[in-house]
């Protein structure tokens, strides 16, 4: 029993425990390798990170649910797209010539119900037919950035709403209008998985989907809620970010879906699902951004980051593995 | 007398070319303990299922009551009072005792959110009756097999119920908790709820129950009162005919020593262990489930690293690791879960024949199919496997000659010991003694045979001799002139209070 409390207060503090290291780590190989004179553990420099990992973070707190529910959406990357297309460009048409600023409210509220719709339509398709979420989504995946290609080729959608980027550059106490929609939802999805009988279903489902449907919980509609979840936070991720950006490419967002994954996975969210949480996902947020602003610190590049990336994804699944063993008289598989 | 809480009338269900119920009917009396018996396949499980709602009956009718029901899945069946409690723990290890309990029903607050505190109010109080030694904050994943047992058990006492089904819910408690189940059960009695119970332990039922339906094959065998009858009269209805407790008579020519144990152990799942067997003898594990027999059979496959002891093959001391290495020392091991563990359903019958030893068997770079068909005749000629031909898919033969292909599949491996755990598990009993006399065979042409099983009449069949273990040890091994059906059971019982000799079937 005591040795198990202590691996599990390992486990839950390990993402912190990693984001100190990260910190010490970059904050002393900065002093003697950093281009810049900043040191590392800069105010400025912190608070900037945060502000950049809100895309990201905003859709792994949707992934976390989707994961503990047992699922994985691989096509937030392209639902994110989508709905930074529909905000820009829908602050263009005619029929909202006349609202002035007032078109932004109706260009935001447009890019989140798409984004809704394209995840609850996931979920539709993993309920309706029981295909595994991983096909349905790579499937999505595809089909959805193909959408982005069509609608404008090869060529960026842009659109510059000063009044939106204004609000989008404010800062309030000192945290950037993205840092606070992060942290905005992660306290309510937080709230949704701790508190509310639709987050501890979702819990159930993914450790035990056959107990679930026996104590008659509807998984399917359940799942497809939370696709709906996640597609709506991938749309507000964009219109987050592309509020300030003004500007989208028909790539933006590639990539998304497995940096996510990442995040939540290292966050400690058990790929099978039934266990996890937003405080982890957000540490693990925490702990990609700074790798990659700290190993951009310190002169390497990109393909170094990811390098760096992957090979800490597989050492924590290592570890988290090794902890998780019972003992020496465990079944060898 | 009153009206029964609970009828069924006539149930019929059929699945594509399988009558797996056939006219059941029968009725719970409020405050009764009614048993449900049958052999494992006899559709126990799928008459339950037809109560649950997971499967619409094909004909008859259920009734609650007076009133015809049709129940649409389990949230109705509770909805209307009857409570399920599984056998397989149907439990969210990760979510605390009180989310489980109230699995699908958790008590809300506006928005949605968990009342926790009547949740966890409303928990302690069920957990107070049940007397256990954990909290409705305590994680599932945390609790011992047992409790999470009573977890499941403590379901039942959420709701105001007409009628309680417990499917096997002693197979994992230890006789302190089963006293307290009773005590549930009584109380349950008290209160006028029905109670359907179904165990293979006859000590049980005749202990707590008032009537006890029989079925087999699917069909109603008919109810008797439990005051009016006995074990002998029951066991004759489950399986139709006598219980054949008939010891193996015959000895083959022993050999040397095949495989020798000395002091083996393995953490907490079974502690000094020294046995052998010899060529031509077959050797019977016999005990309850959990006794630590099976995690005997892996440590020789080398599944499991004992924590002390040696192994001794042929008289010489071996490591053994992996499977890999126990292959090539000889040992084979039939596993438990034929389906699981020792068959790829999907594939046919030649390759699972040929599965370990395809990279033995290449031409250059290719598989040598003539050579993988040869070998699957051969054994097909030996065993007597019936299938149409090698290109069937394994998951489409009948247990029997799935068995046998897994046999088949070891034999072609050449070992000196095979090692077969439950072998007739699932398995109907005309294939059962064609297993049993392919046992004693396979002895007779000089191999080391150990068996592992659960039911009495296979051990005493094919064994010459009988260990019997319990809880990790062994604790006597018999001769099969020796053996006594009571000496037996009190072996592997521990010989405590409550070991009374009745385990049958």
């Amino acid at each position: 029993m005591q040795k198990s409390t202590v691996s599990k207060a390992l486990k839950s503090g390990a993402i912190w425990g990693f984001i100190l290291l990260e910190l010490i780590f970059f904050s002393i190989a900065g002093e003697h390798l950093s281009l810049s004179d900043t040191a590392f553990m800069d105010g400025e420099n912190m608070l900037l990170l945060l502000k950049q990992s809100a895309p990201i973070g905003i859709i792994a707190m949707g992934m976390t649910i989707v994961m503990v529910n047992g699922n994985i959406d691989l096509s937030v990357g392209a639902t994110f797209a989508i709905a930074a297309i529909v905000l820009l460009d829908s602050m263009t048409w005619p029929i909202f010539a006349g609202l002035g600023d007032g078109v932004i409210p109706v260009a935001w509220l447009l890019a989140l119900t798409v984004g809704t719709l394209l995840g609850a339509l996931n979920g539709l398709i993993v309920w309706k037919t029981g295909v595994d979420a991983f096909i349905v989504t790579l499937g999505s995946m595809l089909g959805y950035r193909g959408i982005v290609f069509m609608f404008n080729g090869e060529n960026p959608t842009s659109h510059l709403n000063w009044t939106l980027v204004d609000f989008a550059e404010a800062e309030f106490l000192g945290f950037a209008t993205a840092t606070w929609f992060l942290l905005g939802v992660t306290l309510v999805m937080w709230f949704v998985m701790a508190r509310t009988v639709h987050g501890r279903n979702a819990y159930a489902i993914g450790d035990n989907r056959e107990a679930a449907v026996n104590a008659g919980i509807r998984v399917g509609p359940h799942m497809m809620i939370n696709f709906a979840i996640i597609g709506f936070l991938a749309a507000l991720s964009a219109v987050v970010f592309y509020s300030e950006a003004g500007s989208v490419n028909p790539n933006d967002g590639q990539l998304y879906e497995l940096w996510v994954i990442t995040a939540v996975v290292l966050g400690g969210t058990k790929i099978t699902g039934g266990a996890g949480n937003v405080i982890g996902t957000f540490g693990g947020v925490i702990a990609i951004q700074l790798l990659r602003k700290g190993l951009g610190h310190i002169g390497a590049d990109t393909s170094t980051v990811n390098l760096a990336v992957g090979l800490i994804l597989i050492a924590v699944l290592f570890l988290d593995k090794q902890l998780n063993l019972k003992g020496k008289e465990e079944l060898k598989v | 007398m009153t009206d029964p809480v609970l009828r069924l009338e006539n149930i019929v269900k059929t699945f594509p070319g399988v009558r797996a119920l056939d006219g059941v009917s029968f009725s719970v009396m409020p405050g009764e303990v009614h048993a449900l018996m049958g052999e494992n396949g006899a559709g126990k499980s799928t008459l339950m299922k037809v109560l649950g709602g997971i499967h619409q009956p094909t004909e008859g009718a259920i009734y609650i009551g007076d009133d015809r029901v049709t129940m649409a899945g389990p949230l109705e069946a509770k909805a209307k009072g009857i409570v399920f409690i599984h056998q397989e723990l149907s439990l969210a290890e990760e979510l605390s005792v009180a989310e489980n309990i109230y699995l699908g029903e958790l008590p809300r607050k506006r928005f949605g959110r968990v009342d926790w505190a009547t949740l966890t109010e409303r928990t302690n109080a069920i957990l107070g009756k049940l007397n256990v030694g954990f909290d409705a904050r305590t994680r599932v994943g945390d609790l011992s097999i047992a409790n999470q047992q009573m977890v499941e058990i403590a379901r039942a006492l959420t709701v105001d119920a007409k009628a309680v089904i417990f499917d096997e819910p002693t197979a994992s408690l230890t006789d302190a908790e089963k006293v307290v189940l009773f005590d549930v059960i009584a109380d349950l009695k008290a209160g006028g709820v029905g109670i359907i119970y179904i165990s293979h332990r006859m000590e049980e039922i005749f202990r707590i129950t008032d009537r006890i339906s029989i079925l087999r094959d699917g069909q109603y065998q008919g109810t008797v009162n439990t005051a009016e009858t006995d074990e002998e009269s029951v066991t004759q209805m489950m399986i139709g005919r006598q219980l054949d407790l008939s010891r193996n008579a015959s000895h083959h020519q022993l050999g040397e020593v095949a495989i020798e144990v000395r002091g083996l152990s393995c953490g907490k799942l079974y502690t000094d262990i020294s046995f052998d067997i010899r060529r031509g003898e077959v050797v019977g594990f016999y005990g309850l489930v959990g006794a630590g027999r099976t995690e005997i059979a892996e440590t020789l496959f080398g599944l499991r690293r004992p924590s002390a002891g040696q192994i001794l093959l042929g008289g010489v001391e071996t490591q053994i690791h992996s499977p890999d290495e126990a292959i090539a020392h000889g040992i084979s091991l039939v596993p438990e879960d034929r389906k699981g563990q020792g068959l790829v359903l999907g594939m046919n019958c030649r390759d699972n024949m040929t599965l370990p030893q395809v990279d033995r068997l290449a031409s250059g770079p290719f598989v040598a199919e003539g050579e993988e068909i040869k070998i699957f005749d051969k054994y097909r000629d030996q065993l007597d496997i019936r299938t149409p031909g090698w290109r069937q898919k394994v998951g489409n033969l009948s247990g029997g000659n799935q068995q046998k292909i897994v046999i088949g599949k070891w034999l072609s491996m050449h070992p000196d010991v095979l090692i077969v755990d439950e072998p007739t598990r699932g398995i109907d009993v005309g294939s059962k003694s064609e297993i049993h006399k392919l046992l004693r065979e396979l002895a007779a042409q000089g191999y080391a045979v150990m068996v592992i099983s659960s039911e009495m009449p296979e051990v005493l069949h094919v064994s010459d001799r009988i260990i019997a273990m319990y809880s990790g040890r062994i604790i006597r091994t018999f001769r099969s002139e020796d053996v006594t059906e009571d000496s037996l059971i009190q072996a592997i019982s521990g010989i405590g209070p409550g070991a009374q000799a009745t385990e049958v079937a």
